[in-house]
């Protein structure tokens, strides 16, 4: 079972993992984000979504944009002492962890996602079924329902979506080939605790990237 | 704590807020210039911005104590810097221990709830963690990760509904920094841009689902959170900003967790134009906001919030 979904938003950023400090967005939306995006509408411990196509309906845009951030992150052992009654937790003072990093982002962006899932059947209970979940998705999709709302790479940049409209099959930006080299896939997190990028070669052509019969490499 | 049961519905919001006479949010790579997209010349203000003001708001609306702590924190106050400074003067607590990590790891085999325990009690005491999330990972880091909190409140960046006008404002000042100066000339100049005037719309999205499994972001949350939108301005007056304020602020309440209609669907029920006969926008009277009731679900309530009482 497939599903189709349209998604569209002003902004998007899919960082490369090699550029980022100052990021650098992909120029069309990574397999990973797809799939954030649909787990944002819908995901069970029972089910996997895999994504098959993703198509690229607007132009491919840049645009920039720096902002000031800070350096530091939540320092677990302060929390610790805090939890336990001694310290403060030491905030993070703006001031002094200030840092300006650029974003290379994407503007105007829409995609049609083909996706489906696969079951994990040791985590599903004996009511659950791949038609239920089907149907789960379609009616949250249908709706506009979702757990949190989806994004596209970071949360500043929302994505809207709604079911594929149309009869026909979505129209890409461009004919053609476009090579887009080595794009990051997704995590392969079959080790918790160190969740290892697997990659692929990106190729457009007609505008859609497809996805299934990549060959995937860590 | 009172009783602080997680919100049990979906939220939508879109705040309108103007400018007038002043940088709502400066461009780091333009010299502190308003930003601007270039394609369309319209303002833009980060969500991070409006992020800072929201926290600097509850801040300073209700004080130090949990569950209203901030933890990213901008420096201002000075009755904290006094307070620190006195601590200073004091004994500082802070003995470093050694084996801090190899005891979380200990620690952590016999308690595998350790992570979830601090992590909820970081979401208990400090506001903007529970309301936006956090990220909290460290050195320890393999031992011990409560991970990124992703907090149920999401913001979008603002953009103004008209292409702004940027000004660039001369300003001489008539005391000179350095002696070196001062013995060739007797005043200095300096600049600063302002907007004449831009109006911008930011939407925003509230996940009772991500309240209730991970944050605990709950009704009361919910109506500092409003008050912190409808008053963020009010207490961050300063020289770049000019005169800002919130106009508007619309509330879309679903009626279940989940949600009855498409985000895009309920902001776009809420329309902002500027008026026909209005050339160069210099005031919010120059738009006109409508609200198409019938674009939007009746089992979304949509809430037009204008208290501004503290």
């Amino acid at each position: 079972m497939s599903i189709r979904l349209e998604v569209w938003g002003e902004n998007a950023l899919f960082s490369r993992s090699e550029f980022k400090t100052e990021r650098v967005t992909y120029d069309v939306m990574t397999p990973s984000a797809a799939r954030g995006i649909l787990e944002a509408i819908f995901w069970h411990p029972g089910m996997r979504w895999r994504i098959d196509r993703i198509h690229v309906l607007n132009p491919i845009r840049f645009d920039s944009i720096r902002r000031n951030e800070i350096d530091s992150v939540i320092d677990i052992g302060k929390i610790r002492t805090m939890a336990e009654g001694r310290g403060d937790g030491g905030a993070i003072y703006t001031a002094e962890s200030i840092q300006q990093r650029s974003s290379t982002i994407l503007r105007d962006v829409r995609y049609v996602i083909d996706a489906h899932f696969e079951l994990n059947r040791a985590k599903m209970s004996s009511t659950d079924s791949a038609e239920k979940f089907q149907s789960m998705f379609m009616r949250r999709a249908a709706k506009g329902q979702c757990f949190h709302h989806p994004y596209f790479g970071t949360r500043e940049f929302p994505a809207e979506f709604q079911l594929w409209q149309e009869s026909g099959d979505p129209v890409g930006f461009e004919q053609g080939h476009r090579d887009l080299g080595y794009m990051l896939y997704d995590f392969d997190y079959r080790n918790p605790a160190h969740p290892t990028p697997l990659f692929f070669r990106a190729e457009l052509d007609d505008g859609v990237l497809d996805v299934e019969s990549v060959e995937v490499r860590s | 704590m009172t009783d602080r049961k997680p919100i049990e519905n979906r939220y939508d919001f879109t705040i309108l807020f103007d400018v007038k006479d002043g940088n709502p949010n400066g461009d780091p790579d333009s010299g502190n210039m308003p930003r601007v997209d270039i394609e369309t010349g319209n303002g833009l203000t980060t969500d991070v911005c409006i992020k800072r003001k929201i926290r600097d708001y509850v801040q300073t609306a209700m004080g130090e104590q949990a569950p209203w702590r901030i933890y990213i924190q901008n420096r201002q106050t000075l009755n904290r810097l006094d307070g620190e400074a006195l601590k200073a003067e004091h004994i500082n607590a802070s003995l470093e221990n050694k084996d801090f990590a190899k005891e979380i790891k200990a620690l952590k085999k016999t308690d595998p709830e350790l992570d979830r325990r601090l992590r909820d009690y970081m979401c208990d005491q400090f506001f903007d963690i529970r309301t936006f999330g956090a990220v909290m990972t460290t050195f320890v880091k393999g031992n011990l990760s409560c991970g990124q909190v992703r907090g149920p409140v999401q913001l979008g960046f603002a953009r103004s509904i008209d292409p702004i006008s940027v000004q660039e404002i001369s300003i001489t000042r008539i005391a000179v920094t350095t002696e070196a100066d001062a013995a060739e000339k007797n005043n200095t100049m300096g600049n600063k841009f302002i907007i004449p005037y831009g109006l911008y719309r930011m939407n925003g999205y509230i996940s009772a689902k991500l309240a209730q499994n991970v944050t605990g972001f709950c009704d009361e949350d919910l109506d500092v959170l409003w008050q912190a939108i409808l008053n963020m301005f009010e207490f961050d007056r300063s020289a770049a900003r000019g005169n800002m304020a919130v106009r508007k602020l619309y509330v879309f309440k679903h009626s279940s967790a989940l949600g009855d209609a498409p985000s895009w669907k309920l902001f776009d029920g809420i329309d902002v134009h500027k008026r026909a006969e209005v050339d160069a926008p210099r005031d919010f009277a120059d738009y006109e906001v409508r609200v198409n009731r019938e674009a939007i679900p009746e089992s979304v309530s949509l809430t037009e919030m204008v208290d501004h009482t503290l």
